[in-house]
């Protein structure tokens, strides 16, 4: 039997552009980036979607998802997005940020648009690395794991523990929806989209801040191939970033 | 309705820019400009606008390029630590090519410094201030009824280029009260083609300042140089008041050319033949006409409440044709008309210069 | 039955959807290469596909379309 007659069971998301992604080998972005689209299209919400993009590897996400986006600085995202929510109430505001952008130079910033009780949804991307500057330590690397700027491994006294943001932002009163899911099976994708839309569904409701932390793999950085950093991402991430939902609503 | 009230200088700003059609208002408490702030936290919800104390500079610049992005008129204020902060955003600001105002009421520096008034901050001003190739433009007010004014320019002027611009002033301008009359209430911008509002029945837009591609990023550059050329061919504003026949022209920008005014006045009805240029717009400045009076002067006298900072500008525009005098106020020191009036009988003597030359 | 059908040049070859797919209908062909010089996803048309998708929903870079 042709294609042609058969009824197609998968396809890219509308939301989602023709663009080739980017992304290394095995990196889970473009797998957010559907994730993103998928849930955009499930709500009917490209005509009123605005991006707000961080710095990092998801920097060109307006070349992936067909809606109006606005780069921030490094770290600002929820500022720029409570910018854009407040003056424009009727957008739906999502942010794309990585474990440096939201965990490092923008804690201030999330906390305090959590605590604003901002209705914005943030995509954080924790793959425990700066991806895009070439592998340096993130606040969310691995007790003991090497980067370019910890050689012989991260060191707790002195470079710092891993951040569990999922959890810290639970804690505001002004988060509605925090959770912690996983990029690297499709049980865990399952879950993932989930999330997601609970995620959105925070802001359609006005509840409040809805963060997802999706757990995702760095092959080119964490010098392993595709199928050695899916196992790395299942045998030791998820026992530093416990898998779950912090706060519904 | 246009009236006449009696408003503090920041007062009259806030006002000001509510009545250029500005609705949003973010922005961190810092010494000497909290009544800006604390008046627009009522009075922006009033008419339906939005106030966020937010939780730094940072927050706060980058919360007005949200609103900014979004077509919205949208402004901050702070002071010189605060406005240091901001760098960051306005060079994403300039880059992204979005209208903002901000508000500089100055303290002295460097570091935490002092609250006492002060010009220090005219370079980070008027030189960008943040990373790369960008300008500010740069107006700054002498009087209440100024602040009031100057607010909505920055406004229409920002909006006109898609450029963010700063209001420098300082404490004086701030806390000083004088009668300002008020001009007729501007509606908000509606609908600007640039604007991000969700790509409904259009294609997605996109509000950016990242090039990569080879040569994209000069390509930007030259494109916003354009515009800095047309604020220097068109927007100049500038206060000028000399005699036909000069012998001194005193430059002297916000609060301190209101004392060098006071100053040249004194001057003038002694007989001495003292003129005044008053720089409105620090960015673009007015080069031309700093130029061509103090050419027909041959000497001019820079009076700055800082180290010499617009002095460069001054004596760039006279490119070594005039005498360029100066006379400093750092650090909150304000000067006195008497001072700056000896200081003109300095130059040109207490019965003034001779004029060989003329007929 | 079902069918995948793979958009070349979106496929990177990481290899998820081959360890994924039960059948093991799907395989890296290392004698080609797309213009991005990866080896790409290649679906089995000798092996029975039951359009399960899990190889579309792992893949990182939406190559994979299925058909049932």
């Amino acid at each position: 039997m042709s294609i042609a007659a058969k009824k197609r069971v998968f396809a890219s998301p509308a939301s989602l552009t023709d663009n080739k992604f980017h992304f290394c080998p095995g990196c889970h972005h473009g797998l957010v980036h559907r994730l993103a689209a998928e849930t955009i299209d499930y709500y009917d919400l490209s005509s009123k979607a605005i991006g707000v993009i961080g710095v990092g590897c998801g920097v060109f996400l307006y070349d992936y998802l067909a809606i109006d986006c606005c780069e921030s600085p490094h770290g600002r995202a929820p500022a720029v997005a409570t910018g854009i929510k407040r003056s424009n109430p009727d957008s739906f505001v999502v942010t794309y940020q990585g474990d440096g952008d939201l965990a490092a130079i923008g804690t201030s910033e999330i906390i305090h648009a959590a605590n604003r009780q901002e209705s914005i949804t943030i995509i954080f991307v924790n793959n425990s690395v700066y991806g895009m500057t070439g592998g340096q330590m993130a606040p969310t690397t691995l007790p003991g794991q090497k980067t370019t700027t910890t050689p012989a491994g991260r060191q707790p006294v002195g470079d710092g523990y891993p951040i569990n943001v999922a959890e810290l932002i639970s804690t505001l009163k002004g988060t509605a929806f925090a959770a912690r899911v996983a990029c690297h099976s499709h049980t865990h994708i399952r879950t993932a989209r989930k999330a997601m839309r609970r995620a959105f569904q925070a802001q359609i409701e006005k509840r409040g801040l809805g963060l997802i932390e999706l757990l995702s793999a760095c092959p080119t950085n964490w010098r392993m191939t595709p199928q050695q950093s899916v196992r790395r991402l299942e045998a030791e991430m998820i026992n530093t970033f416990p898998l779950g939902t912090y706060k519904d609503f | 309705m246009t009236e006449k009230q009696l408003l503090k200088g920041s007062v009259a700003l806030a006002q000001g820019a509510i009545d250029a059609g500005c609705r949003y208002y973010f922005g961190y408490p810092i010494t000497p400009q909290n009544d800006i702030p604390e008046y627009l936290s009522a009075a922006l919800p009033a008419v339906g606008g939005v106030f966020i104390q937010a939780e730094s500079e940072l927050a706060s610049i980058n919360m007005v390029l949200g609103a900014a992005a979004s077509g919205k008129m949208a402004m901050t204020s702070s002071s010189g630590p605060g406005i240091s902060l901001m760098q960051e955003g306005l060079s994403y600001l300039a880059g992204s090519e979005l209208p903002a105002v901000v508000v500089n009421i100055t303290r002295s520096g460097p570091g935490l410094g002092g609250i006492a008034p002060t010009q220090g901050d005219y370079m980070q001003a008027t030189r960008g201030g943040g990373h790369g190739d960008y300008r500010l433009i740069v107006l700054a007010p002498n009087s209440a009824q100024e602040m009031y004014d100057l607010a909505g320019e920055a406004f229409r002027l920002a909006f006109k280029y898609r450029n963010p611009a700063m209001i420098l002033g300082d404490a004086i301008l701030g806390q000083m009260k004088e009668p300002v009359m008020l001009r007729e209430a501007l509606s908000p911008p509606q609908n600007s083609p640039w604007a991000l509002s969700g790509a409904k029945d259009r294609q997605p837009r996109l509000v950016k300042s990242l090039y990569l591609k080879d040569g994209e990023m000069t390509v930007h550059n030259l494109k916003l140089l354009d515009k800095y050329k047309a604020l220097q061919e068109k927007e100049v504003k500038v206060e000028i008041d000399c005699p036909t026949r000069c012998d001194l022209i005193v430059v002297a920008f916000g609060s301190c050319s209101r004392i060098a005014r006071t100053a040249v006045d004194r001057a003038c009805l002694q007989g001495l033949k003292v003129g005044l240029v008053r720089p409105i717009s620090l960015f673009p400045f007015p080069e031309k006409a700093v130029r061509e009076e103090a050419q027909k002067a041959g000497r001019v006298l820079v009076v700055e409440m800082n180290t010499g900072q617009m002095l460069e500008d001054v004596k760039l525009a006279c490119n070594g044709n005039s005498e360029v005098y100066f006379k400093s106020y750092p650090g909150g020191a304000v000067p006195t008309p008497e001072e700056i009036e000896k200081e003109i009988e300095v130059i040109v003597g207490k019965g003034g210069l001779r004029h060989v030359n003329s007929s | 039955m079902g069918r995948v059908a793979v958009k070349e040049e979106r496929c990177k070859g990481c290899g998820y959807c081959l360890e994924v797919c039960k059948e093991g209908n799907l395989y890296l062909d290392s004698t080609r290469r797309n213009r991005s010089g990866y080896s790409v996803a290649t679906f089995s048309e000798d092996k029975v596909c039951s359009g399960c998708a899990l190889c579309a929903e792992i893949c990182p870079d939406v190559a994979l379309e299925v058909y049932r």
